[in-house]
């Protein structure tokens, strides 16, 4: 009989590190394998995300957006989680989770438009391999789950990732899923952005266990533990996950401890749950700035590259955002008939009241 | 011909499609190695094998995602929920996900599962094993509720659920499984979503009515004729979302007096509904008010008293005795 291994989950797992708050290389052997031109492309990506995220809370308030949930503190989870994935792998986000689906493929405008209120947004482009964000909580994990099972059918060599954060992470159908993808032995990635508060419920009121990493063990997938804030902590991690997924080895559960820098949505007013110390100790850990100070050693970026990057992201979101503004309203008769692939006769005649 | 119950029906329809169609999937807690806590799926892992008949761990919810993950992927999952009274467990799945699934996505994803779920009273099995829960999925946009009566309605409309790219409610009345045989063409057919049956023609009044409640009231209608001579005409909805108005209002023009007949609790259901449609297309052809015959706004009984709970012969012979004298 093989031993139950205690020290798995009565001690509290160190979350992996490769950079250090000051850019230094603490963990050379977790390392991702990364060119300079990737080194770059994932700047460009989180500070492009940042600008954005700058950009639609704004657009918010001038009501040109309508249900948003900031991502500022989050960049090296989204952006870097969705870098170590292939173009085929899929995504089942959560409602904040949207610069992985764009990042993935969904054009911007659309992502505006899902955040309108329009069913466009959620019309995903044909060979773009992610779903819209769900609003249940754990609901998407499932369906990661069951599309990994249709990969593992079709014997497809794709992975599934899935998001939710440290509330979702006490849903049941998280412990649904994960216990699934153990006894099927699924490749898909349940990624748990632990930003530290479920709307304004904290970390220490969510779970009483040492990690939520810790979970994993329960379902018989592994579990991992990492610094939400570190990017090429993220890619690394997302990258044996999915390698594992796709050699047959089963799922993966990833706690990556991050913040959100911003409220949880534009309606909620953070300083009533949180400090100013605390916020202070968190921006120190600014996943753009620790990956800024690694790629300037480097001689990779400059404070210049930045500032254009910013200028680029900044006109790249007015011209999605006129073009969601621009796109021809949804329609009583348009909705009714998306209902079913044939409309029945009683919706039929519902139609007529709105012509 | 081959001569089967409705629970040999629904098998053969499972087999017919899981060989025509390599996507359809079959699986639930239990249905997999025993084929089902009713052996309504017995034999079928064995012959299609492990992959596409498969047991699941026991979460309910689990099994609705699955499907709604493998509908994404182009597989037809049949999702077997053990009883009925476990649903709830499932609801957000079926009711939220699978159901608006088309609408989400502006028609780039679908979700063409069938749901199969046994249900029913009058079998006197554990709380929460029976009830007619019917009432919650028909109110749920974007899912069709199907409910046979009898073994050929059963396989035909299995078929169809399967074949159909929207998200079907299927539910099988534990008392109809084993209750009788028909005869059942061994080749496929569907019998059409959306479209009720005239099982028993008349001229008095109009009984609308599906599942296990047919045969009640197939009863009464006998009694009916047999002491005084009155020709009821028994509609099975067979779907019972969406309902097929046509075919009630033309039975209603016909005989000007009607009765809805169902097992589940009276208020806001199925009958309601039939109820609400006749007031609004053939309110002139009625010679009286349209009664429902159900069970009690209660908690469904425990088995003790589940017989006078649910409607009786007796209740709908007294029903249509007061639209006829009204």
């Amino acid at each position: 009989m093989s031993k139950v291994p205690y020290e798995v989950y009565t001690e509290e797992v160190e979350a992996l590190s490769v950079l250090s708050p000051d850019g230094e290389i603490i963990n050379k052997d977790k390392l991702p394998k990364l060119t300079d031109d990737q080194l770059k492309e994932i700047m460009y990506r989180m500070v492009f995300t940042r600008t954005w995220d700058d950009r639609a809370v704004n657009l918010g308030r001038q009501g040109r957006l309508g249900f948003y949930a900031p991502v500022s503190g989050q960049e090296a989870t989204m952006v870097g989680s969705e870098f170590a994935l292939q173009k085929e792998d899929f995504i089942a986000p959560g409602y904040r989770d949207i610069p992985q689906l764009v990042w993935h493929g969904l054009p911007l405008y659309q992502a505006f438009l899902y955040s309108r209120g329009h069913q466009h947004g959620g019309q995903i482009p044909d060979g773009v391999n992610v779903l819209m964000p769900q609003i249940i909580i754990g609901a998407q994990i499932l369906h990661a789950m069951g599309i990994a099972m249709g990969y593992k059918l079709k014997k497809q060599k794709q992975v599934v990732i899935t998001y939710t954060g440290d509330g979702g992470s006490s849903e049941g159908d998280f412990y649904e899923g994960l216990n699934y993808a153990g006894v099927y032995k699924l490749p898909v990635i349940f990624f748990v952005q632990n930003n530290g508060y479920a709307i304004t419920t904290p970390f220490a009121k969510q779970t009483a266990a040492l990690s939520i990493a810790h979970k994993a063990v329960a379902a018989g997938i592994k579990g991992v533990k990492i610094d939400g804030m570190d990017v090429l902590a993220v890619i690394k991690a997302v990258q044996e996950a999915a390698e594992r997924g796709r050699n047959g080895e089963g799922a993966t559960l990833i706690e990556a401890v991050t913040y959100r820098f911003r409220p949880h949505s534009l309606s909620d007013d953070a300083t009533k749950y949180r400090t100013k110390e605390e916020e202070g100790e968190w921006n120190e850990k600014d996943p753009i700035a620790r990956f800024a100070k690694y790629l300037e050693k480097k001689g990779l970026w400059t404070e210049e590259d930045t500032a254009r990057v910013k200028e680029e992201a900044k006109a790249k979101v007015n011209e999605e955002i006129k073009k969601a503004e621009k796109t021809e309203k949804m329609t009583i008769p348009g909705l009714i008939d998306s209902m079913f692939e044939k409309t029945p006769k009683h919706l039929e005649e519902q139609k007529a009241d709105f012509k | 011909m081959a001569q089967m119950n409705m629970k040999e029906a629904i098998r053969d329809a499972l087999r017919v499609e899981l060989k025509r169609d390599p996507n359809v999937l079959l699986f639930g807690e239990d249905v997999g190695h025993v084929g089902g806590v009713f052996r309504a799926t017995e034999g079928l892992q064995k012959e299609f094998g492990e992959e596409r008949v498969f047991d699941t761990p026991l979460a309910e919810s689990a099994i609705g995602g699955l499907a709604v993950g493998l509908g994404i992927q182009g597989f037809r999952p049949v999702a077997e929920i053990q009883f009925v009274g476990f649903i709830f467990e499932a609801l957000d799945q079926m009711a939220i996900q699978a159901s608006r699934m088309r609408y989400r996505s502006g028609g780039r994803y679908n979700s063409p599962i069938v749901f199969r779920t046994p249900f029913g009273g009058g079998v006197k099995a554990a709380e929460l094993h029976t009830d007619s829960l019917e009432g919650l999925l028909t109110q749920t946009p974007g899912i069709k509720v199907v409910v046979p009566s009898n073994p050929y309605d059963a396989k035909g409309l299995m078929i169809a659920s399967i074949r159909d790219n929207d998200p079907v409610f299927f539910m099988e009345h534990l008392n109809l499984y084993h209750a009788f045989r028909a005869e059942v063409p061994e080749n496929d057919y569907v019998v059409e979503l959306g479209k009720a049956n005239v099982v028993r023609e008349g001229s008095d009044v109009t009984i609308i009515t599906y599942g296990m409640m047919v045969h009640t009231s197939i009863k009464a209608a006998d009694e009916l004729e047999k002491t005084k001579g009155i020709k009821v005409e028994i509609i099975d909805l067979r779907t019972i979302s969406p309902i097929d108005i046509d075919t009630i209002v033309a039975s209603i023009q016909k005989t000007n007096r009607a009765i809805v007949v169902q097992e589940a609790q009276k208020s806001a259901g199925v009958a309601a509904e039939v109820i609400a449609q006749i007031n609004e297309k053939a309110i002139l052809h009625l010679e009286a008010p349209v009664l429902r015959v159900a069970g009690p706004d209660t908690v469904y009984p425990f088995a003790q008293i589940e017989d006078t709970w649910l409607p009786t012969p007796t209740r709908i012979i007294d029903a249509v005795n007061k639209v006829l004298e009204f």
